[in-house]
């Protein structure tokens, strides 16, 4: 299985320099733990693990992203597509962010049939964490 | 070729990135010997030994006969053997297919029982599957948590109607090996036939057969440094063992294994395991110093487990799980060395290995798992490299895994419920 250029280098960039990547979290007991939605998806039993996070700002009456951080356990096209989710999320609101589509990330890192599924689980966490996001504002 | 620095090396070398390349994935196939070489290129064109061994009627076919009869002592030399005993196959595979297919039809008198492991190769397995399919029963006996399956398992499940019991030489996988000296004793008591795959152990570590109760095994010339398409099936004589062919033609290899004699893969797997046999203590002597400065290197570094007890291992494929870590990005992350991985990402199955789950290992240390094997062109500096290369990647991929980060702050993962 040839791996797709793209996705080397996407790998190889998160692996060399993860900060820039944005690799990192944000745990509770930070300081704007509360303007941080997260959302985890996958199973170790399943070799896919990612966790995606995003911190938000109210910017003209909208909840925007200001920045996001992921990490994620699985194989290179997994941590490619989590890295490349991230890369497009500062910046969107909540509402573009929900409809950025896993087809989205496919064609950006020409990702194979075999590893599709890698995409899919990327856009599942970034819907988990913004879910998780609403339901923490709703219970401020 | 560095003098010049990087911008001259970009042009004498064509592919940069192959510069260091390093190979650590003997146990899959290895390169192919260059004696060998030289003695099968004299094999093929109009001045070399092209003739059909079987034509009895000229010297072009006799000049061809002499030299797979040569080559085919040389295999029967390797395992203390009498040449007639040796069949010329199309490979290792071939030869799993034949002896236990061939044996199962000829002897179903006997019985439709075979007793085999959950961690034999897929050569063997499937073929069971197949014979399931004909109302053959198919015991599969579990290994040890060091891998190895033990004596005692086979007796469990031996019974008046087992016809053939096939078991594994060196697991491919994780490199344990098991006692067929002991086994051996137990099948032929009970009257079944005993088939060894001994694709991995050939050449590598001894084998006498007159010190063994084999009645069927199996050889591979590509594990061995020969070339790739050839192998060979040990047929006792005494006492006779019958099989029914699974092809049939022109009635070659005392009708078992019908087909024109490959005379030029024939002689490159007579000379890989002429030249096994006189390196088999150095080979091993140095295979056994590259496991040690590996696992050395790598022990000390936090959940890090061997697959296969590394007291009754062959040295020359070594598995380890990286926990928390992914095999695939590790093997991406390790760029440059040829390493293979029982992750589910890298089998056309998505399914994680079977050998390290029949172990009893979890989902998740079968998927960090990587499998390191040596051979007889890997170089001391290349392992040592590999160590600093293996725990830089690992300690990077740690840094990316939620799962690491769990584990430091003390989250038990198996409570977890996952999504």
């Amino acid at each position: 299985m040839a791996y797709s250029q793209k996705v080397v280098d996407k790998f190889e960039q998160t692996l060399k320099n993860p900060k820039k990547a944005s690799v990192g979290r944000w745990k509770p007991g930070d300081k704007d733990f509360h303007r941080v939605g997260t959302g985890i998806v996958g199973a170790p039993a399943c070799g896919d693990v990612m966790k995606l996070q995003i911190k938000c700002e109210n910017i003209d009456g909208t909840n925007k992203i200001v920045d996001a951080k992921f990490k994620t356990y699985g194989c290179g096209s997994a941590i490619a597509s989590s890295g490349e989710l991230i890369d497009m999320l500062k910046g969107k609101t909540l509402e573009e962010a929900k409809n950025i589509s896993n087809q989205e990330i496919v064609d950006i890192l020409e990702l194979p049939a075999i590893k599709i599924h890698c995409s899919v689980l990327a856009e599942e966490a970034i819907h988990r964490a913004i879910d998780d996001f609403k339901s923490r504002r709703n219970n401020d | 070729m560095y003098l010049f620095g990087n911008y001259f090396s970009c042009y004498y070398f064509q592919n940069f990135d192959e510069m260091n390349t390093y190979y650590f994935d003997y146990a899959s196939t290895t390169p192919v010997d260059l004696e060998v070489v030289n003695k099968m290129k004299d094999c093929m064109s109009i001045d070399g030994t092209f003739g059909n061994s079987g034509s009895r009627s000229h010297v072009y076919g006799w000049k061809a006969e002499e030299l797979v009869e040569e080559a085919r002592l040389n295999v029967a030399n390797l395992i203390n053997c009498d040449s007639r005993e040796i069949i010329w196959t199309s490979g290792a595979t071939e030869s799993d297919n034949l002896a236990i297919k061939g044996a199962a039809y000829f002897y179903s008198n006997k019985g439709k029982h075979i007793i085999t492991s959950k961690i034999e190769h897929k050569a063997v397995l499937d073929v069971c599957r197949q014979l399931e399919s004909e109302s053959y029963e198919v015991t599969y006996l579990e290994p040890n948590k060091d891998g190895v399956i033990t004596p005692e398992s086979v007796s469990k499940e031996l019974r008046e109607d087992t016809v053939l019991v096939s078991l594994m030489h060196i697991n491919n996988e994780i490199g344990v090996i098991n006692d067929i000296e002991k086994i051996g004793k137990i099948v032929k008591k009970n009257g079944s036939i005993f088939h060894v795959d001994a694709a991995q152990s050939a050449g590598k570590i001894p084998i006498d057969i007159q010190n063994l109760e084999v009645d069927l095994m199996s050889f591979s010339a590509h594990k061995i440094y020969g070339p790739k398409g050839i192998g060979a099936l040990y047929v006792r004589r005494k006492p006779r063992v019958r099989l029914q062919p699974l092809f049939h033609g022109g009635g070659q290899e005392r009708g078992i294994r019908a087909g024109t004699l490959p005379t030029h893969q024939i002689v490159g797997m007579g000379e890989a395991f002429k030249l096994a046999k006189e390196k088999i203590d150095e080979d091993y002597r140095n295979l056994s110093k590259y496991r040690d400065i590996l696992w050395n290197g790598l022990k000390d570094m936090e959940e890090v487990y061997i697959n296969g007890a590394i007291e009754n291992s062959f040295p020359g494929i070594f598995n380890m799980s990286f926990n928390f870590v992914e095999g695939e990005s590790l093997i991406m992350a390790l760029k440059n060395i040829a390493v293979s991985s029982g992750s589910a990402c890298t089998s056309a199955s998505l399914e994680p290995s079977y050998v390290l789950r029949a172990l009893g290992r979890k989902d998740e240390l079968a998927h960090s798992s990587i499998r390191f094997s040596f051979g007889r062109f890997t170089k001391e500096e290349e392992v040592k490299e590999t160590v600093k290369l293996v725990k830089d990647s690992v300690n990077r991929l740690r840094e990316i895994s939620p799962l690491w980060e769990m584990y430091q702050d003390g989250v038990d993962l198996d409570k977890i419920e996952w999504a």
